[in-house]
């Protein structure tokens, strides 16, 4: 009965799809009042139809019903309860769903927290919105039907794979699906903006904080997954440049460069083009990730299991999503002029530059990760693009922006000073140097890569807080209470934004440059030494775990005398795939990761034993949190919630309720 | 009973007296950290996109051995690349060489930064140059009432 | 002019769903030989039924002929193994085995059971000579012409279609037209 409702549900979320991308719209045109209102009520409606069916699909995981196809592929009455509910987004079929739901919950988010803008505008905004849900939904009914049956039912699932039986499962996907989805919310405010034929520097401040939320949560979701793949694994990697991975990076990065270039807009009315033509980008990023993880064109681990159909049908959908989007922008946009002038040298021109770099890093990930497939394509043959590729091209486009990074937030507006600029940043570029030298060498050995990696990460710390002694000196009165709060939200926001980038500089550059591991064949009561720690094989003993049978190791770990902690990798060996799987144990620390993984057994009581010393490793997760919070912060802004309440009622009777002006 | 004790006790003290130092898993780590680095940049060719060094799958086993092996006999890492790519092709190199085919893939992004940099040179000057629209009498004066306007708040 | 410096993204893009378009109809994971139109990697492995004898790509030197990889544990052998049995039949060109990374008495008993092809199957234990010939999934199978060099690579199971469309009209070649 629930499949059938929840198929049902899914109709009819297409149908009420299907009138919130036409009717608002032609309504929005032609000043209809009735068809406009009608973009918040379907978009409500279609998030719970949506949610309905979702709710169908939990609901069939969580009561075993393997009659539901793809319930027997990806579960099993032996699944713990969390993983069953995991599971709904395991495959491809429920992962769309996923996406559509998080779609109906921006979708919801956006008729919730929109009041103060036109109506009219929100209405195109949903239309929009409402025009992809079409396109996910279509895809799902004609193609990737969750709730197909399988007649007879299976006795028992095929259980989910054992890698992705992880609390890093439940949380993960749904971030990084927010994240991806969050960027059609910018990507519908442009398109809005260019169908009204109205850019100005009220649409940068309307997206905003829509588009930093996104980013916010991507960058979460991104961190989550390449810390579920750092412990999960079993060898401590975290990062590994596969094209799936790079599916998530590329619009990360653009989207970094978009909030950026939203700031520019919204500041100074320039760049408003540009800023459309990122949001286009951006999401557009975002679907060509969907469509590179679900076609089979690229071998990856994380991808879904495919069928050439699924592939065509996404990539008409792309093509006319992105097609109609660059086409409307070339369109429009030349109808567009210049905003505010600015000088070669300002903060205009800095972020500018940040701009054009990230375009050029996520262009030259897009060109490593599509190379291997446009040579085959002309039957130039077949090569690998990996990690070292990557790292070597990636390091050096993004160094300029890193120290760009430093000196942008205390450029002026419109015209900055160089000889000001260095006069005042001095000190900072002097305890960069000096960090460069020292830390390394505190560390045990110099290189010039990990002196480099030092000084960037300092120098934007220390750039940063020359730029905060300077706008607290700024702020107009009274004590440090009332100027630390007299600073908006969205400087907090950055300035946590970019320690955390710093943060994590520090982590990546430390573990590289100087973590250390030894592989031992231990018996037990054997002691290995790393890093002046003592690691004692304790034992080993046999474990049952609900849907597994393991083996569990202890470690005793010791510095000098004093005891640290006690460690258990385990071997499992889950059932009913017969899949082996390494669970590693790691003793996370503010200062060093300590991480043991079990080999292969040599004997009932001879292990091969990993154990690795990662200095800083925690940092590279660390600073992405404090990127997340930071956008959070800036995105909650006193000013994006607060409405001027005399526009509101303006706009309200001149753009709502009577034709926008032909343009 | 105490004799018991005592038994019990020089078990245990033998016992941590057999327990030591743990050796190595391979016999020669130096070798086993030079086969793993290059390991690493090896494509296992039945996997999902992996490393040789992170692949159990059979062939992937296979060919540690060999690199091992050859490595032992004297080999370095050149030549063993050169081994795998006669028989396998560029596919298992998961850092691509540079030649004809792979130019546009080594030197595209610089190109790109280039060419954007340049782009992004021109337009600046270009924006620069373009004399700002001078302002109608009409918005003239409303600037002026603003800026009285606040002014007088102040 | 300003209109068309804007249509670029569009024009990259549209670049960008052909390349898609066609990678669709592409195999990411077929990984295609080196070894094509080089001399055949010298092997010389004890026969799988006669262990005493050996058998080299030398003997075979002066006759075009066809190498299929196989192993008992081969699902996909199996499935192809109709169709080598009756192109070895037809005599258009010998057909020698190697038996990658099996057992003897397993091998033997797979022959037995399903019908042996080969002129004779090299036991290759180890996989060594698998590696030299960049085998990297049974069945694999190459066609090597008079003079010991491999014109062919078929991966994956020979089915009657490559052996009509691609192997005999290589064999005539190979062999002069005769």
């Amino acid at each position: 009965m629930a499949p059938e409702l929840g198929n049902f549900a899914l109709i009819l979320a297409l149908c009420i799809a299907l009138v919130q991308s036409s009717l608002p719209l032609i309504g929005a045109a032609r000043g209809d009042a009735a068809w406009i209102a009608l973009a918040r009520r379907a978009a409500q409606a279609e998030f719970l139809f949506i949610a309905l069916a979702f709710g169908c699909l939990t609901y069939a995981f969580v009561t075993n019903d393997f009659s539901v196809k793809y319930v027997a592929e990806h579960s099993n009455t032996q699944l713990p309860l969390a993983y069953r509910v995991a599971a709904v987004w395991g495959g491809h079929e429920g992962s769309l769903l996923l996406w559509t739901l998080m779609l109906g919950l921006w979708m919801f988010a956006v008729t919730i927290f929109s009041r103060s803008l036109p109506r009219a505008m929100v209405a195109r905004v949903l239309s929009v919105m409402g025009m992809i849900a079409v396109g996910f939904l279509l895809f799902m009914l004609l193609t990737s039907n969750p709730f197909d049956r399988l007649l007879p039912a299976a006795a028992n699932g095929r259980d989910l794979n054992p890698l992705l039986q992880d609390p890093g499962m439940v949380f993960h996907p749904p971030m990084l699906y927010m994240g991806y989805v969050g960027f059609s919310v910018a990507f519908a405010f442009s398109m809005a903006a260019l169908i009204d034929g109205r850019l100005d520097a009220t649409w940068a401040r309307w997206s905003r904080p829509w588009t930093t939320v996104a980013w916010s949560v991507l960058t979460l979701g991104i961190a989550l997954g390449s810390g579920w793949s750092y412990y999960v694994l079993g060898w401590g990697g975290w990062w590994f440049w596969d094209p799936v991975e790079n599916a998530s990076f590329m619009p990360w990065l653009i989207g970094t460069a978009l909030v950026h270039s939203l700031a520019v807009t919204e500041k100074r009315g320039a760049f408003r083009s540009w800023t459309v033509f990122l949001a286009i980008l951006a999401f557009s990023l975002s679907l060509l990730g969907t469509f590179l993880v679900r076609s089979g064109v690229l071998t990856s681990v994380h991808a879904f299991a495919t069928d050439p159909k699924r592939g065509i049908f996404i990539l008409a959908f792309l093509t006319v999503v992105v097609g109609s989007s660059f086409t409307l922008f070339a369109w429009r946009t030349s109808k567009v002029g210049l905003g505010g002038r600015f000088a070669l040298v300002s903060r205009e021109s800095m972020l500018l530059t940040n701009n054009a770099l990230l375009l050029v890093a996520a262009g030259a990930v897009l060109l490593g990760t599509l190379y291997p497939l446009a040579l085959d394509a002309l039957g130039l043959g077949k090569l690998s693009v990996g990690p070292p590729y990557f790292e070597a091209v990636f390091v050096p486009l993004m160094a300029p922006a890193l120290f760009l990074m430093g000196v942008g937030p205390i450029a002026r507006w419109k015209q900055a000073s160089l000889p000001e600029l260095t006069v005042r940043l001095r000190w900072a570029l002097a305890a960069s140097f000096a960090a460069a030298i020292i830390v390394p060498l505190a560390m045990g050995r110099w290189s010039a890569m990990i002196g480099f990696g030092i000084f960037l990460a300092i120098w934007i710390i220390a750039a940063s807080l020359v730029s905060f002694r300077t706008q607290l000196a700024g702020a107009v009165t009274g004590r440090i209470g009332a100027r630390l709060a007299q600073l908006p939200g969205s400087y907090y926001g950055m300035l946590l934004a970019h320690i955390g980038v710093a943060v994590f500089i520090v982590g990546v550059t430390l573990v590289k440059g100087y973590e250390a591991e030894t592989d031992v064949r231990m018996d037990v009561g054997d002691t290995a030494h790393l890093h002046g720690y003592t690691f004692r094989f304790a034992g080993i003993n046999h474990v049952d775990g609900p849907n597994y049978t393991a083996d569990r190791g202890t470690i005793e770990v010791t510095r000098g005398t004093e005891p640290v902690v006690t460690l258990h990798p385990e071997k499992r060996l889950f059932t009913v795939q017969n899949m082996p799987m390494t669970e590693a144990a790691i003793d996370a620390g503010f200062t060093r990761h300590l991480y043991v993984a079990l080999g292969d057994a040599l004997s009932p009581t001879s292990w091969v034993v990993r154990i690795y010393h990662k200095p800083f490793v925690g940092w590279i997760w660390g600073g992405c949190l404090l990127m997340g919070i930071g956008g959070l912060v800036a995105a909650f802004d006193r000013r994006y919630r607060v409405r001027a309440r005399s526009y509101s009622a303006q706009a309200a009777v001149a753009a709502g309720l009577s034709p926008s002006p032909a343009n | 009973m105490r004799k018991l004790l005592a038994l019990l006790l020089g078990l245990i003290l033998a016992g941590s007296a057999l327990a030591k130092e743990a050796a190595p898993a391979v016999p020669d780590p130096a070798l086993e950290k030079r086969a793993v680095k290059l390991e690493e940049q090896l494509r296992c060719l039945v996997c999902q996109n992996q490393t040789i060094a992170d692949s159990h799958a059979e062939l992937a086993m296979d060919l540690k051995k060999e690199i091992r092996e050859k490595l032992k006999a004297g080999m370095n890492e050149d030549q063993i690349t050169e081994f795998l790519v006669a028989r396998y092709g560029d596919f298992v190199l998961y850092n691509p060489p540079v030649k004809a085919t792979t130019v546009a893939l080594w030197f595209g992004p610089f190109a790109l930064l280039l060419g954007v940099l340049a782009g992004l040179f021109f337009y600046l000057r270009r924006r620069r140059a373009a004399a700002a629209p001078p302002l109608s009498d009409a918005d003239q004066a409303r600037v002026q009432s603003l800026l009285d306007a606040s002014e007088e708040r102040q | 002019m300003l209109r068309a410096r804007f249509l670029i993204p569009a024009v990259v893009f549209a670049a960008l769903v052909a390349l898609l378009a066609i990678g669709l109809t592409l195999d990411p994971r077929e990984v295609p030989s080196p070894l094509i139109n080089k001399p055949a990697p010298a092997f010389n492995l004890p026969q799988l039924d006669r262990p005493e004898n050996t058998i080299s790509q030398k003997d075979m030197l002066g006759k075009v002929w066809m190498l299929n990889v196989w192993a008992s544990w081969c699902v996909s052998c199996r499935e192809e193994h109709a169709t080598v049995l009756a192109l070895a039949r037809t005599g258009v060109l010998p057909v020698i085995g190697l038996n990658y990374k099996d057992e003897r008495a397993d091998g033997l008993a797979w022959l037995a059971r399903l019908g042996n092809p080969y002129q004779t199957s090299a036991f290759d234990h180890d996989g060594r000579v698998g590696i030299d010939y960049g085998v990297y999934g049974v069945p694999e199978t190459y066609i090597i012409d008079k003079a010991g060099v491999i014109r062919y690579k078929r991966i994956g199971a020979v089915t009657p279609e490559v052996v009509r469309d691609k192997i005999l009209p290589l064999v005539k070649e190979l062999n002069g037209n005769a």
